[in-house]
């Protein structure tokens, strides 16, 4: 018998009487300004969150960053925002875009209760660039903000292959000593622009 | 080893032993006051119950909806029915890619399956990324916390150790300092891997989606690069549908460390378009957990740690006591159903204060476990002799009130004139590190009846 029939085999034997699937529609933690939620917890897990009227903003706001203007490869993959100075679609190998010091970004949508942002690869050639690059800046509509991740879940679909994640906060680690030091493996700072006439 | 012979060695050390207890008390007050911001916190528990205990009862078919539906998004599903396959498996794997270096981020799983010291023995050199794996790796010693495996190791003790294996000054023990030279030196260890080994947080059958958590980054960057993604997981990280992780993911990072969600909580279904994803379901001991009617709840287990951070005697005895890859009190169930006897004191390290209960984000029942398990242990004669003979001697006095009375009688004139030797000796283990109170006069009973003489008839 293979180790698959192996396994089930084991497990039918001992399955116990079913108990039920519990329902996800319940009264879940609401806010009255998400916004300013997600605002505070980004924050209190060490990113930044700026809200602006228009994309065509973003750029000006950057350059109060001093990471993004001692940026020497800076690539981006929204039109007109981030001054790239690297286009990472004409790299095929993404040990190659280890040197990308800032990287602008979009995110689908946010979450109040947690400050997370959702991003795909989709349209993205290198997902790595969300973990590699130094510095990220993720730029989501401002409409696109969630009180949390039960509303999160039905925003989100699985059927295709593809990869997706919730990031909350620039990289980091309490291994040594429970001291948080921030920038572990990934992007040392974490902003996210919140959009308000992106549809 | 006795869990009591280990922890006396980590215990000598009073001052490490405060420090251990104080550093993870910090840990669970992070965690009380994340929970206490949820208001609906104990409807997630209970719904995380539900989910979990869902699962259980529908395993197989989950299993072979999940092997269905990852298989369709283009990941290969394995199965193994032991630590020895699975390493197997993932040895063929790295074999058949030519893989020279392979990146992993935490996994207790490969831990617990003994992973590294296979493929190092065959050649292939095996970094793990999370930092305080790789702690514990560079020290040639297991991790002595699920979530925070270098949580005993102090920061002098990185910095000598990065001084010695990076050379970073000597003396330095800043963490920033030391944590850039360690992100410096994997950073290159990322870039040279022929593959990456991630364990699995959740698995959703509805999808065939994994789910991979962490703070640092480590998995994703260790499987963004090279073309091979092998993923490790029990059979029991499944759960049934995406629309779940709303509930366990609420919970995992709240519980584990205080934060809202980790850093990092990545969804893959199917591999890179360029790349291969292999999953590998592990049973190594689970379905027969299962089928067991006291401890079949521990497979619910989540592994956020919180059971071990608010533990009296996990925070003063250190991880590394308990001898197993899990520790604490979730360990100390999942341990003696491998080998009774081997862990047999596990569940006496234990308290019976309930906190790992109460704590517990998918609502096991630990210290009620723990005590089913010293009965099972008893029945198996796997208990010492200096706590049965005690046990013995006092239930024959407990169930005789004549000699229960003449027992305290003597006692109580007897005992205070009695030389030390004679009370705090290597027999008496009890008086190891504790002082008898002093002697009353009276009994009980004595000074009760002389009470209602005293207030005429009393109430």
């Amino acid at each position: 018998m293979s180790s698959r029939d192996t396994v089930l085999k084991a497990i039918r034997k001992s399955q116990r009487e079913a108990t039920p699937m519990p329902t996800m529609e319940q009264d879940w933690l609401r806010f009255d300004d998400p916004i300013e939620q997600f605002t505070k917890v980004l924050e209190s897990v060490g990113g930044k969150c700026v809200q602006v009227g228009s994309r065509s903003e973003i750029n000006d706001r950057l350059a109060e960053f001093p990471q993004f203007e001692s940026a020497n490869v800076r690539t981006s993959s929204i039109e007109g925002v981030g001054l790239p100075t690297v286009s990472v679609d004409t790299i095929d190998d993404p040990h190659n875009v280890e040197n990308v010091d800032f990287a602008v970004l979009p995110g689908n949508f946010a979450v109040a209760e947690n400050g997370a942002v959702w991003v795909t690869d989709e349209a993205l050639k290198h997902r790595v660039l969300h973990f590699i690059a130094q510095h990220l800046a993720l730029v989501v509509p401002a409409k696109n903000v969630v009180n949390n991740m039960h509303e999160a879940y039905k925003q989100l679909s699985f059927e295709n292959r593809r990869f997706g994640t919730f990031i909350s906060g620039p990289s980091k680690t309490a291994d040594i000593e429970q001291s948080l030091v921030i920038g572990a493996h990934g992007p040392r700072s974490h902003v996210v622009f919140l959009v308000d006439d992106e549809s | 080893m006795k869990h009591a012979t280990a922890a006396a060695k980590f215990v000598a050390n009073d001052e490490r032993s405060h420090w251990h207890d104080k550093a993870l008390w910090f840990v669970r007050e992070k965690r009380d006051r994340m929970a206490h911001s949820v208001p609906e916190w104990e409807l997630l528990r209970d719904t995380a119950a539900a989910i979990k205990a869902y699962t259980m009862t529908h395993l197989a078919e989950l299993l072979e909806q999940f092997e269905e539906n990852a298989t369709k998004m283009g990941a290969t599903v394995h199965w193994a029915k032991d630590a020895a396959e699975h390493n197997e498996i993932v040895h063929g794997l790295l074999r058949d890619h030519d893989v020279k270096k392979l990146v992993k981020s935490k996994s207790m799983l490969t831990e617990e399956c003994h992973l590294n010291p296979f493929l190092e023995k065959h050649g292939i050199e095996v970094t793990d990324t999370d930092l305080g794996e790789w702690l514990v790796q560079l020290r040639n010693e297991p991790p002595s916390h699920i979530v925070m495996p270098a949580i005993h190791i102090k920061k002098e003790e990185v910095g000598e150790l990065f001084h010695r294996v990076l050379g970073t000054e000597e003396g330095a023990s800043d963490p920033p300092y030391l944590a850039e030279a360690a992100r410096t030196a994997l950073r290159q260890k990322f870039m040279e891997a022929d593959a990456g080994l991630t364990g699995v947080n959740f698995a959703i059958a509805e999808t065939g989606g994994i789910v991979v958590c962490t703070n640092e980054g480590n998995a994703d960057l260790g499987v963004s690069l090279p073309k091979l993604h092998i993923a490790s997981m029990g059979i029991e990280k499944l759960i049934p549908k995406a629309e779940h992780l709303g509930v366990l993911l609420r919970l995992l990072a709240r519980s584990a460390t205080g934060q809202p969600i980790t850093t990092y909580s990545s969804h893959f279904h199917g591999p890179r378009p360029d790349g291969e994803l292999h999953i590998i379901l592990v049973d190594n001991g689970r379905s027969k957990l299962l089928a067991s009617d006291e401890f079949h709840r521990s497979l619910n287990c989540i592994r956020c740690g919180a059971c071990m951070n608010t533990c009296p005697v996990y925070r003063r005895t250190g991880g590394h006591s308990y001898g197993t890859t899990v520790p604490g009190p979730i360990g100390s169930i999942l341990a003696p159903s491998r080998d009774a006897e081997e862990h047999s004191t596990l569940p006496y390290a234990c308290s019976l204060c309930g906190s790992c209960t109460d704590v517990c984000p998918v609502k096991i029942d630990l210290h009620h476990q723990l005590l089913t398990w010293r009965k099972e242990i008893a029945a198996q004669g796997y208990v010492s002799l200096d706590k049965t003979v005690p046990m013995k001697l006092a239930s024959t006095v407990f169930r005789r009130p004549w000699l229960y009375r003449f027992a305290g009688r003597i006692a109580r004139t007897v005992v205070p004139w009695m030389p030390r030797f004679m009370l705090y000796n290597p027999l008496n283990v009890w008086g190891r590190r504790r002082e008898l109170p002093e002697f009353p006069k009276e009994s009980f009973q004595q000074a009760y009846a002389r009470r209602q003489k005293n207030s005429g008839k009393g109430e």
